[in-house]
């Protein structure tokens, strides 16, 4: 018989007390994801999944806090059938150097870790010819547990480590279509938070395409958290106003505000408790230290901007890594793009700002603007 | 709706869609099958080669169809160029032509890309200039799809032929043919690019007139349809429908053109009326009349474009946005000499006989709102 053996992060096994609701939690998010009639069972470590295929493999390894997924021959606990479930692996793989690593669950077994090692390799050994032994640098491990079975297993799938998607509360992410803010959501994510993702939307000035690129992207990022809400928040009225209303190297500045505080009416009503935001320090003119702090100022929630110490070149190898690069170049002008001051000011001065928006109705924007957001569940 | 994208493609003729229909239900049959349905449905090609030939004053047996502008070009070029032959173009060509030469250049063919003025029209002196012994092609489109200035091909082909009698001579015509009178006989060229959807026919059809005589290499080998030069099984729906297409297009054609004219200018000397505007494709005899290209200082095309749209008016940017990517840049408006904030803010309104006074009147109103509201921000 085989199973499907998961392992999942080590960081999930230091949780003390709290351990069981972080494995719950990702039982019910493996469950989430590939059906709730599948059976999985709990074994020190590890998660045991009865019935498996390749997509729902490849769907595991996707899975917030998986740290590897591989496919276990369960047999009896003897040395012979244990050998005979390993040689018929590697025969399959086709390797040249193995070794063996065992682990013994089940303290009543007569071998420990050591010695079944040794004798499984033996057997091997004997068993396929040509084949030889490299503890240092093999082509394959192959795995020996003993618990209630025996568990073989050779080929391990990595996964995507983490914490269980959920684990770590509920924050908005500002989802702008550019190569960043998926990034951004994805390391978030990746630590357990659950992520709302908002679209600031002008229409008619940006295309319907720059709205599907988004819902692309989000559903990229379902691919690892599962279900996902999308707001679709118009904000062309705002904009309008802005450009009617205040000076216009502050447009940019005073829009990222409106973004920003939109972001957090949408969290509070989700019961979220911080935003996200794709922000790299000194990117463009709006992410210097000075534009930051005018643009979050008057927030009353974390920000996290996972990715402001790194530099682009790194934030596109995740990009490309987690799939997103490809949707998010697609060259659509999105609500920042379309009306862009000549020189926008890389050094706002609170007072100032604060001085301008004194035009402005905010809170009427604000909450005009949310009630009319579209609500897409992917 | 008013629809004023016709040089991207046009809104199929409901003969056009009865007749794609009627060959699906009626013709269905193989043309290259020995029974009736096989021959009924050959007959029907043989119409449409007809038609079609008749649109550019062509013999139907030089009529080979194909899957369309680009496969037309792509076949012309490919099937004479050999290695170590040389090639004279224009710097304004589609991309069908200039990707094409791009990939020959890399195996060794040497090609000349020829200048144009701030009219967008090539240089004729530089042409001389360029033609040598081993030039095998000259390939240069008739009008160009961005701004709509029209190539002096008669002169062209006339200076080719005195200077070097080896040298073929490529149009194409994909967005002249129904629009200017084209008569092969006369002009003397050797292969031509048509389409059937700028002409209010089917996409995924077009033909490649090959004069007789001219000897031309396949793209897709095969059964040998389409003389051995265009293997596959012809797609009679479209290919009849391309016919119907053509025939419609070619009742009245000197009517359909004045019209056309009529809307450009109408739409010029409505555009006066607004402020900071270029008209990249002036009324003259080097522009065709059913494009109008136009700048609008300082405003972006795309979101000119989107705010356009919300009125239900239909145009193209002259660019490709913030596209980053080379391969969609424009390059056309460059090479006329065109200043960066006008290319940014421009805009193609391109004209079909089926558009009217009245929708040229309407887009105005709406240019003058949105504008009113966009250019707010430059205070």
């Amino acid at each position: 018989m085989k199973k499907l053996l998961v392992k999942y992060a080590s960081e999930i096994s230091l949780k003390g007390l709290n351990r069981k609701t972080f494995e719950d939690l990702l039982v019910k998010n493996i469950k989430e994801r590939i059906g709730k009639n599948y059976k999985i069972t709990k074994d020190l470590g590890r998660l045991f999944i009865d019935d498996y295929n390749d997509e729902m493999l490849n769907k595991i390894t996707k899975i917030f806090g998986v740290q590897s997924v591989a496919v276990a021959d369960v047999i009896e606990k003897d040395i012979k059938s244990i050998g005979d479930a390993a040689v018929l692996q590697l025969k399959e793989l086709n390797v040249k150097t193995f070794k063996v690593e065992s682990k013994r669950a089940d303290k009543s077994f007569h071998l420990n870790s050591l010695e079944i090692s040794k004798q499984v390799g033996g057997y091997i050994l004997k068993n396929i010819s040509g084949i030889k032994v490299d503890v240092h640098n093999p082509e394959i491990v192959v795995n020996v547990e003993i618990r209630e079975n025996a568990y073989v297993y050779s080929k391990e799938h990595k996964g995507v480590m983490g914490m269980p998607y959920k684990s770590a509360g509920k924050g908005v992410l500002l989802l702008s279509g550019g190569i960043d803010s998926p990034v951004a959501g994805y390391m978030m994510a990746k630590r357990g938070l659950e992520i709302i993702c908002v679209y600031y939307h002008s229409h008619p000035y940006t295309s319907e395409r720059a709205k599907e690129k988004v819902i692309d992207l989000a559903k990229k990022l379902s691919e690892y958290t599962g279900r996902i809400k999308l707001y679709v928040v118009p904000f062309t009225k705002i904009q309008m106003e802005i450009i009617e209303k205040c000076r216009e190297d502050e447009l940019t500045i005073i829009m990222r505000r409106f973004m920003a505080k939109i972001a957090e009416e949408i969290a509070i009503k989700e019961g979220g408790l911080c935003i996200v935001t794709g922000e790299s320090l000194g990117q463009v003119a709006s992410q210097t230290l000075e534009s930051m702090f005018v643009t979050t100022n008057g927030i009353g929630m974390p920000i996290f901007r996972p990715l402001v110490g790194m530099d682009k070149v790194d934030i596109m190898d995740i990009s490309r890594q987690i799939g997103t690069y490809d949707i998010s170049i697609l060259p659509y002008e999105d609500c920042c793009t379309i009306f862009v001051p000549k020189h926008p000011k890389t050094k706002p001065r609170l007072n100032d700002i604060e001085a301008s928006e004194k035009a402005l109705n905010k809170e009427e924007l604000i909450n005009d603007a949310i009630e009319n957001s579209e609500i897409i569940n992917i | 709706m008013i629809y004023f994208d016709n040089s991207a493609t046009t809104k199929p003729h409901r003969e056009v869609i009865d007749e794609v229909v009627l060959c699906m239900e009626k013709y269905f049959g193989n043309p290259s099958s020995a029974h009736r349905l096989g021959i009924e449905a050959e007959k029907k090609m043989k119409i449409a080669r007809e038609n079609v030939a008749m649109l550019i004053n062509a013999q139907a047996n030089e009529i080979v169809f194909t899957s369309g502008g680009s496969e037309a070009n792509n076949t012309a070029i490919k099937g004479i160029i050999k290695n170590g032959d040389h090639v004279i173009t224009s710097k304004i060509e589609h991309p069908s032509v200039l990707r094409a030469l791009k990939e020959l250049e890399v195996e060794g063919v040497e090609v000349t890309y020829l200048d144009v003025d701030s009219r967008g029209v090539l240089n004729i002196d530089q042409l001389k200039n360029s033609i040598k012994d081993n030039t095998k092609l000259v390939t240069i489109m008739h009008v160009n799809n961005e701004i709509g200035s029209i190539q002096p091909i008669e002169e062209i082909i006339k200076i080719v032929r005195n200077k070097n009698k080896k040298t073929r001579v490529h149009v194409d015509a994909v967005q002249s043919a129904g629009k200017i009178k084209i008569d092969v006989k006369k002009l003397d060229v050797d292969l031509m690019s048509i389409s059937a959807h700028k002409i209010h026919g089917p996409k995924g059809v077009g033909a490649l007139y090959i004069k007789k005589g001219v000897n031309i290499r396949p793209l897709i080998s095969g059964g040998g349809q389409e003389r051995d030069i265009r293997s596959g099984t012809e797609n009679l729906p479209m290919i009849s429908a391309f016919g119907v297409a053509a025939n419609i297009i070619s009742d009245n054609i000197e009517q359909k053109i004045e019209h056309v004219n009529n809307i450009k200018k109408h739409f010029m000397n409505r555009l006066s009326e607004i402020e900071d505007v270029r008209i990249n494709s002036p009324i003259d005899d080097v522009h065709i009349g059913n494009i109008l290209n136009v700048s609008f200082k300082d405003i972006k095309g795309e979101v000119l474009l989107h705010a356009l749209e919300d009125y239900e008016i239909y145009v193209s940017t002259g660019s490709a946005c913030s596209a980053k990517k080379s391969s969609h840049k424009n390059y056309v408006l460059p090479a006329i000499g065109l200043n960066d904030c006008y290319i940014s803010g421009a805009i193609r309104f391109s004209f079909s006989y089926l558009n009217t006074i009245d929708e040229v009147d309407k887009t105005i109103e709406a240019l003058k709102n949105i504008l009113k509201f966009l250019r707010r921000i430059k205070k």
